[in-house]
């Protein structure tokens, strides 16, 4: 079974995520801080994390940067009732494996929570739309890797699925390949989202904080 | 402004250890005018140590007695005292002052080494004492507080110095046309006035920064504050009385959710675009018929009329997945290319077979494909029994 860590520093959320989540995966310890978080990981090694973006002391930011290095074979998945793009970017590219808000359903999150275990990330709809629209023009100054810094036609068909609401083995079905290659190619995505430093990524997610 | 604003001038602040009484002459156990006394009690020492001050000053050409006369008419006696005083305010500030400068010239002419010191120290100590007065409580506790540590000290003493060197170097040379000793005396005194006051200037200013954004802050606490109550505790009575129907009070906590994360985290994109016309359509859709419409946008575009129509249609295709497909989440994605706008709206509900939809059914044929056409677009409708519904729609920009 998947050993879940669950980081939160609203005990209400805790006791509701482990109610919810209890009969699909094993919860192995949670924290409400970030020390706790950082030596509770240390500690118990667990699969995944569920990692809160928002707490008093740096958040699910502060906690990657204490201890991702160290658990190489530990998923973060981000939880938050943020949906702000630059939280979602920010917490990415410091190494989630994916990013999902509280509102999501029970089912849902055992789902995904399983789907970053194996190796998977996990796109919400959103995240997908603000992928597609951080990568949408093409890089205008040359850039070290273009390869990082450009999604090839077949990985926008994929995140325009996702934003559109499709599970994976529809994309799979609606693009005639295997579920395998829809993942694969998330995971490339995921990777140039994390890796490339094209200037568009930042000036957008600039654009979407100057509120 | 930092302290207790509205600090009454005595009484309350006698009570205060910290608090420094105001300089009163003393109306009763006296010697002479009260002067001395009065002086001791405001700086808490001993009247016979003042005394002793003003007969010595007595020796240096009789400027204790002056001093001593001049503070006999500026000092007032404590209100509520038997003897008001007998002149008006100015005239005592008045004969104060001209008693003060003529004695100290005199003395000044009379004793050269000894007065070329003395005009500067006696009128820098005399406008010392009057701005000491006009201050308030907490200034003058401030000023304790910064003077007294180790370093005020010493900032205290040399700046005092400078000041005075300063005096002294303008009135040794009076006669004197040397341009740079008249730049130097300056320069002294500028400097030893910048030491003796520059924490106080710094701190007023610092405290009118400290005002001004403390009254920005307000303000938005102000607002914040009416939009809560405009909105959340609204929704929150709301809820209350309909805690029995968990329909109603889904889509309640629902229209508040998107109002606040449109308040919190809300691109505020100009107003008149198309991302901002769809979000409002799929709020509404929400509030109405109680289910989730999760919008994703990516890019945007000014919203003309073939957009507007667009945005109808988008409205219509979320509004028929709510009444028929029975399911409590649909999908809106919209994309904004170079030529067109791409939307889809997507269900995983009940589906139909769009080749048996009865005649009489507008909503899909008028509402979305006849509107939508009319403008030049293309809606592709995929349906299937049981496999949910899709609407793909293309507008020409």
């Amino acid at each position: 079974m998947t050993t879940v860590f669950l980081v939160d520093d609203h005990a209400m959320f805790r006791a509701g995520v482990r109610a919810e989540l209890g009969q699909f995966v094993q919860l192995v310890g949670e924290a409400g801080t970030v020390a706790d978080a950082i030596a509770g990981i240390r500690e118990r090694h667990p699969d995944v994390v569920l990692l809160d973006v928002h707490m008093p002391d740096g958040g699910g930011l502060a906690v990657l940067a204490g201890v991702a290095a160290e658990a190489p074979d530990t998923r973060f998945l981000a939880l938050s009732v943020s949906d702000a793009a630059e939280d979602v970017i920010a917490v990415i590219r410091a190494g989630a494996r994916g990013y999902v808000t509280k509102t999501i359903s029970a089912a849902e999150l055992a789902d995904a929570v399983r789907r970053v275990a194996d190796g998977d990330v996990v796109f919400s709809p959103r995240l997908a739309g603000f992928v597609l629209d951080a990568f949408r023009d093409a890089p205008v100054a040359p850039s070290v890797d273009p390869e990082l810094d450009q999604l090839t036609p077949r990985e926008r068909e994929v995140l325009r699925l996702l934003a559109r609401g499709y599970a994976y083995k529809e994309i799979a079905a609606e693009l005639y390949i295997s579920i395998k290659t829809v993942e694969t190619h998330a995971s490339n995505v995921l990777r140039k989202l994390q890796l490339s430093n094209r200037h568009q990524l930042t000036r957008w997610a600039a654009d979407r904080r100057m509120l | 402004m930092r302290g207790p604003p509205d600090l009454p001038d005595h009484g309350v602040v006698a009570e205060n250890a910290l608090a420094v009484p105001r300089l009163y002459r003393r109306a009763n156990r006296k010697v002479l005018g009260g002067v001395a006394s009065g002086i001791a009690d405001h700086l808490r020492i001993s009247p016979a140590r003042v005394r002793v001050v003003f007969i010595l000053l007595t020796f240096a050409n009789g400027l204790g007695i002056i001093l001593y006369g001049a503070y006999w008419i500026v000092v007032p006696t404590p209100p509520g005292s038997e003897r008001p005083t007998r002149f008006a305010d100015w005239l005592r500030y008045g004969v104060g002052v001209v008693m003060v400068v003529g004695t100290v010239f005199t003395v000044a002419r009379t004793l050269p080494p000894l007065g070329q010191l003395l005009i500067p120290a006696t009128l820098a100590l005399f406008g010392g004492a009057l701005i000491w007065r006009q201050a308030s409580e907490t200034q003058r506790l401030e000023w304790r507080r910064t003077t007294l540590g180790g370093k005020g000290r010493i900032r205290l003493a040399l700046g005092a110095a400078l000041v005075v060197a300063g005096g002294v170097v303008v009135v040794a040379r009076a006669n004197a046309s040397g341009v740079t000793v008249a730049v130097l005396a300056v320069v002294m005194t500028v400097i030893g006035l910048a030491l003796l006051t520059g924490p106080w200037w710094i701190r007023m200013v610092s405290d009118l920064g400290e005002e001004r954004s403390e009254r920005i802050r307000s303000q938005e606490r102000a607002e914040l504050a009416a939009h809560l109550h405009d909105s959340v505790l609204q929704t929150l009575a709301l809820i209350q009385r309909n805690a029995s129907s968990p329909r109603e009070v889904t889509r309640l906590a629902r229209g508040q959710e998107r109002e606040l994360r449109t308040l919190l985290y809300g691109a505020r994109t100009a107003s008149g675009q198309l991302s901002e016309a769809l979000r409002g359509a799929a709020g509404e859709v929400e509030d109405a018929y109680a289910i989730k419409v999760d919008v994703v946008v990516v890019g945007d575009a000014p919203l003309s009329e073939r957009f507007g129509a667009l945005v109808a249609a988008c409205r219509e295709a979320l509004v028929n997945a709510a009444k028929h497909a029975g399911v409590e989440t649909v999908s809106l994605y919209a994309e904004v290319e170079d030529s067109a706008c791409l939307c889809f709206v997507r269900d995983r509900g009940s589906g139909f077979d769009p080749a048996a939809v009865d005649a009489d059914r507008q909503g899909l044929r008028g509402s979305i494909i006849g509107r939508v056409e009319r403008h030049g677009g293309q809606v592709s409708v995929r349906s299937s029994p049981g496999a949910g519904t899709e609407v793909e729609i293309r507008m020409p920009k």
